[in-house]
């Protein structure tokens, strides 16, 4: 228990930290996400081409490496960004990649049929999409979406190796000034993600059933 | 046979031809429907009506030839494709009314969102149409709580609320239990009765006798036989339509 009284700022600011990231990153996956599944559905070849180049390559590299090319290759064309940003640059585009390939299933799931009477009444792709398809889509989405955004959470523990002082950095220090509390060291940090991922996944299944009643 | 044509022509589709790969769905397709005429088009399995029906509001593109509606060409693409549709409603054998939608929404939805309309007025119209097919009392349940035949008849109160040139009907009566067939055909026949442009796909020979000014048949991909209703049943020219007939009239 003196552990947690001594190092309560630490912990306490590194988890506003991951928090933050969490968040930030979320947000930016989701607005991207969307878009991303939206251009891979339009009926603009280019824009298809371009969304399905996007996500085969996040999907198909390591998180790290996506760290990498933000962090130390945006500077390479005179971009530089502080590490926090960097880190929200990475997580959030790599799960963007997820996100649409979740909405884009979500998409094909809802029968050809809708779309199509949406577009004989004289609904644009955009009007049809916004008010047909995505809202009937969301529906199959949720509990898919539900898991990407929960291994986001936890896969912004990678940018503690770019000097993030996010929850995971704190490891290090905390074990060598308390050796003989490791087991609570480790269990505090495990705690700190449970926090945000548990709610999380209780969000997803309460709104599982509530757009299931609504079906 | 209901009001007669006015003779000047609505919907005009000439040298239509349309591939799906190999298969020559739509050969030399000529096609001329007069303001307020109602045409029932026949023919076996595969013979390409859905595919005339739906090239008609584009839901389906062309390979060769010309459709215009009201002497304007179908545009290819974008919102002038999106406002030709609006013009011309179309009722699916599947209804595809919007399962995440109030029967209501259903009907409000183009009015207010391709239209512009006020929402009290998408809402004041909708329900008097919907009364007018006879399901106003449903109007906030979802389309799953309604049978079949109220949903097509939703369906149908939905393309009205467009204020269409022309209705488009694929099978609107093939996917429901027969007991429900008669409700959505009495609500076509009376549409057809006020004057409604329409061209509808269905094998109900009754329908067609009682509210069609004429049958065309389709065999292959092609319009075999053209004809007011009492002429095509009682004298077809074709062997063609003679062969059909006889199964499904032997059905
Ligand atoms: N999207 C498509 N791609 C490829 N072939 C198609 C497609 N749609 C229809 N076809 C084929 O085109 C032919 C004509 O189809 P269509 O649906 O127009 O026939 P139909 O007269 O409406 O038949 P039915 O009475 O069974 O509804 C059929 O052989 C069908 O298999
Ligand atoms: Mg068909």
């Amino acid at each position: 228990m003196q552990f947690f009284i001594d190092n309560f700022d630490i912990l306490r600011d590194a988890f506003l930290q991951t928090l933050l990231l969490t968040v930030l990153s979320g947000v930016l996956a989701l607005v991207l996400g969307v878009v991303l599944a939206t251009m891979r559905v339009s009926p603009i070849p280019p824009l298809r081409g371009l969304a399905t180049f996007y996500v085969e390559t996040f999907r198909n590299t390591p998180l790290t490496v996506v760290f990498f090319f933000v962090i130390f290759g945006l500077p390479q064309i005179d971009t530089v960004v502080s590490f926090f940003t960097g880190a929200v640059i990475a997580v959030g585009m790599y799960t963007a990649a997820f996100v649409a390939e979740a909405v884009r299933s979500g998409i094909n799931s809802v029968s050809p049929g809708q779309a199509e009477a949406a577009r004989a009444l004289g609904l644009g792709f955009g009007q049809s999409l916004r008010e047909v398809v995505l809202p009937q889509a969301f529906r199959t989405v949720v509990p898919p979406l539900g898991s990407v955004f929960i291994a986001m959470a936890k896969n912004t523990s990678i940018a503690a190796g770019f000097s993030v002082s996010e929850l995971s950095s704190t490891l290090p220090r905390l074990v060598n000034a308390n050796a003989g509390d490791l087991l609570v060291v480790l269990l505090a940090v495990v705690i700190g993600y449970m926090i945000i991922t548990v709610p999380m996944a209780y969000a997803v299944n309460r709104l599982e059933r509530r757009v299931a009643i609504l079906r | 046979m209901t009001s007669a044509a006015t003779g000047e022509p609505l919907v005009e589709l000439s040298g239509v031809n349309k591939w799906f790969g190999d298969l020559h769905v739509l050969q030399d397709v000529d096609l001329t429907i007069a303001r307020g005429e109602v045409v029932v088009v026949i023919g076996p399995s595969g013979s390409g009506k859905s595919t005339l029906c739906r090239t008609i509001n584009r839901l389906e593109s062309i390979d060769q030839g010309r459709i215009t509606i009201d002497g304007t060409p179908l545009p290819e693409e974008g919102k002038a494709l999106a406002a030709l549709r609006s013009d011309v409603g179309m009722v699916f054998q599947s209804f595809n009314l919007f399962a995440h939608k109030t029967i209501l929404e259903n009907v409000t939805l183009g009015p207010v969102k391709v239209r512009g309309k006020g929402k009290a007025e998408a809402e004041k119209r909708a329900r008097e149409l919907l009364d007018r097919v006879g399901v106003g009392h449903q109007a906030d349940k979802v389309p799953a709580q309604l049978s079949g035949g109220q949903q097509q008849r939703v369906a149908i109160a939905r393309a009205l609320a467009m204020d269409p040139k022309v209705m488009l009907f694929d099978e609107p009566t093939s996917a429901l239990d027969p007991e429900m067939i008669n409700e959505v055909l009495e609500v076509m026949t009376s549409l057809a009765r006020d004057g409604m442009t329409m061209v509808v796909v269905t094998h109900e020979m009754g329908f067609a006798r009682r509210a069609a000014n004429r049958v065309v048949f389709m065999d292959a991909g092609r319009i075999v036989e053209s004809s007011d209703p009492e002429t095509f049943f009682t004298a077809p020219t074709s062997d063609r339509a003679k062969d059909f007939l006889s199964k499904i009239l032997n059905h």
